[in-house]
């Protein structure tokens, strides 16, 4: 078991990120929908930039190249309650 | 019973207001109306505060400012509560949540509120950019709502207790905590600006809508703006190595939290990965803590930090180790120790060469990354430019990006210092009134002015990286 957590929301490793890109995938928009990577409540803040660097070495593409994701609203935790609570009609 | 309250500060003086009371499993505990629940736990010794999702291994305090989610629990029912930013209350009912949580049981349906604001300009963020931004429009007459999720604004000048370097006219000398304190006076007090604390702003809407809400106050907001400033500031970027997520492994930004706003020491013997200048200054107020700085390991050739700062620290005795990094954290379910390993030239562990230090803490300091969260949902075109941090947006001279009248300021701009921050706040407050039709020739011409201050502030050998970040973004 792979103990170096790239992800911390969705508790996605190196290795699965190795994995991902020997599978074919190497830009992070197609790695984030494999293996989860940046899709929890905090929305890629912290491994964004530590999967870019991985990807970035291990397929030699720039950076740039890599791409980011779209942080999804909501981009902070808000109550269900507040979103899905029903208008009454007068 | 223990208790990592600091009593006794070279600076800072903790007024923490009302003892309160709290139920924590089963156990009653105490705590103070100043701190937040997270903070409350960890001045107890608490470590632990959740489990992963998939992999279920311990987490705990990581960000410390409601960025990564590392200490979410479930608080008087309801899960996934981030309580290093969830205010202590009399009588709170803490509890600790298995991965996802389980639903909220028993609770009695909360009135909840729905409320649309119209509004001139929007300032997500109220750090020390937004705070500017918001005066520099407003002293225009444009009607001003300013975000912030955190309970008190200031964002992280609130606990940077060094003094100031710069210019004699920015500042220079006086603390961030005392800079905060006035930008945010000056805020409270002007009628145009309405604040929005404990407010997240979640989402970019068409057209030029903004999505927030308060969990506190059970609101959901429509904010419908002409102008958008945003100044959302940064997270701590983070390292690779074995069971970096191990309870006790934070980020130096989170420890610089817990022991200078809530004046909760975060450990006993730290070790702090990094040498730029915040691992430096964050190791020096650690030892004002009363912290034991084991060490500082830097994986360059040679300390990033101001000579200054890391002459200080070593005066005081912290070894600084360059071409070092950290290999793995251990421990059984928090830190029990670090160990690191020396590099070589090409960045790679030399074998043999590792070792084990004993701590209860390891700081990460390795930078910090803009947060362009809403600003990309708005379709503003982002580079990656390592000199500023990472990916940041494309922008003119008056600092708006290539959406029409979003503008940016501060660390989203480009990772720099609060004095810069500052300025840039200024030029995008400036630039949303004047580009509304509100300021005039004066505006325009302060603008200039504040624009040559901060060239100022960039001039000289350490604003080099900075000034070749900026000419590959300053292109609009």
């Amino acid at each position: 078991m792979d103990n170096r957590i790239v992800c911390r929301c969705m508790d996605v490793t190196v290795e699965d990120i190795m994995k991902a890109i020997e599978e074919g995938y190497t830009d992070i928009e197609s790695i984030k929908r494999v293996t989860g990577l940046g899709r929890g409540p905090c929305q890629g803040k912290t491994c964004v930039p530590l999967a870019i660097g991985i990807i970035a070495r291990a397929t030699g593409k720039s950076p740039e190249e890599v791409g980011y994701i779209t942080p999804r609203p909501p981009v902070k935790p808000v109550f269900f309650e507040l979103l899905a609570d029903e208008e009454v009609e007068e | 019973m223990i208790d990592l309250r600091i009593h006794e500060h070279p600076i800072l003086k903790f007024d923490r207001g009302r003892e309160l009371r709290f139920i924590f499993e089963g156990k009653e505990m105490k705590g103070y109306e100043s701190e937040t629940i997270a903070a409350a736990l960890y001045a107890s010794g608490l470590k632990e505060f959740m489990h992963s999702f998939k992999l279920n291994r311990p987490r705990g305090i990581f960000c410390a400012i409601g960025v990564c989610a590392s200490c979410a629990m479930r608080v008087n029912g309801v899960p996934n509560i981030r309580t290093c930013i969830a205010p202590l209350k009399e009588g709170t009912i803490v509890e600790r949540q298995e991965r996802r949580g389980e639903f909220p049981t028993n609770t009695v349906k909360k009135e909840t509120k729905k409320e649309e604001l119209e509004t001139d300009i929007t300032v997500i963020g109220g750090g020390p950019a937004g705070l500017s931004a918001a005066i520099y429009a407003a002293k225009y007459g444009a009607k001003v709502v300013l975000i912030d999720k955190a309970p008190k604004l200031g964002g992280q000048l609130i606990k940077q207790t060094h003094k100031f370097f710069g210019s004699r006219k920015h500042d220079a000398g006086v603390r961030g905590i005392d800079i905060a304190e006035k930008l945010i006076k000056e805020v409270l007090d002007n009628k145009n600006i309405t604040v929005l604390t404990k407010t997240s702003a979640f989402g970019y809407y068409e057209p030029m809508t903004i999505g927030a809400a308060s969990n506190e106050r059970s609101t959901l907001y429509k904010i419908k703006t002409k102008k958008i400033i945003m100044a959302t500031g940064a997270a701590e970027k983070s390292l690779i190595f074995e069971n970096n997520d191990l309870p006790g492994v934070y980020g130096a930004g989170a420890a610089q939290t817990l022991m200078n706003v809530y004046g909760v020491k975060p450990g006993d013997n730290l070790i702090m990965v990094g040498a730029g200048n915040v691992g430096v200054i964050v190791a020096y107020q650690l030892l004002q803590a009363g912290v034991n700085v084991k060490m500082i390991v830097e994986a360059m050739p040679k300390i990033g930090a101001y000579f200054v700062h890391a002459a200080k620290v070593r005066r005081m005795g912290v070894p600084i180790l360059t071409r070092h990094s950290i290999k793995r954290a251990y421990g059984d379910g928090k830190v029990e120790g670090a160990t690191i390993v020396q590099l070589d030239d090409k960045w790679q562990p030399i074998p043999g060469t590792e070792r084990d230090v004993e701590v209860d803490g390891i700081a990460i300091s390795v930078g910090l990354r803009p947060t362009y969260g809403i600003l990309d949902q708005a379709g503003v075109k982002l580079k990656f430019v390592p000199e500023l941090g990472g990916h940041v947006a494309l922008r003119n001279k008056n600092l708006e990006t290539s959406v029409k009248g979003i503008y940016i300021a501060g660390d989203v701009a480009g990772i720099e210092e609060a004095s810069t921050a500052i300025m840039e706040g200024r030029i995008a407050g400036l630039s949303a009134a004047i580009d509304m039709g509100l300021a005039g020739d004066d505006a325009v011409e302060l603008r200039e002015k504040v624009r040559e201050e901060l060239k100022d502030l960039r001039a000289g050998p350490f604003g080099e990286r900075i000034r070749k970040g900026l000419e590959k973004v300053e292109v609009l």
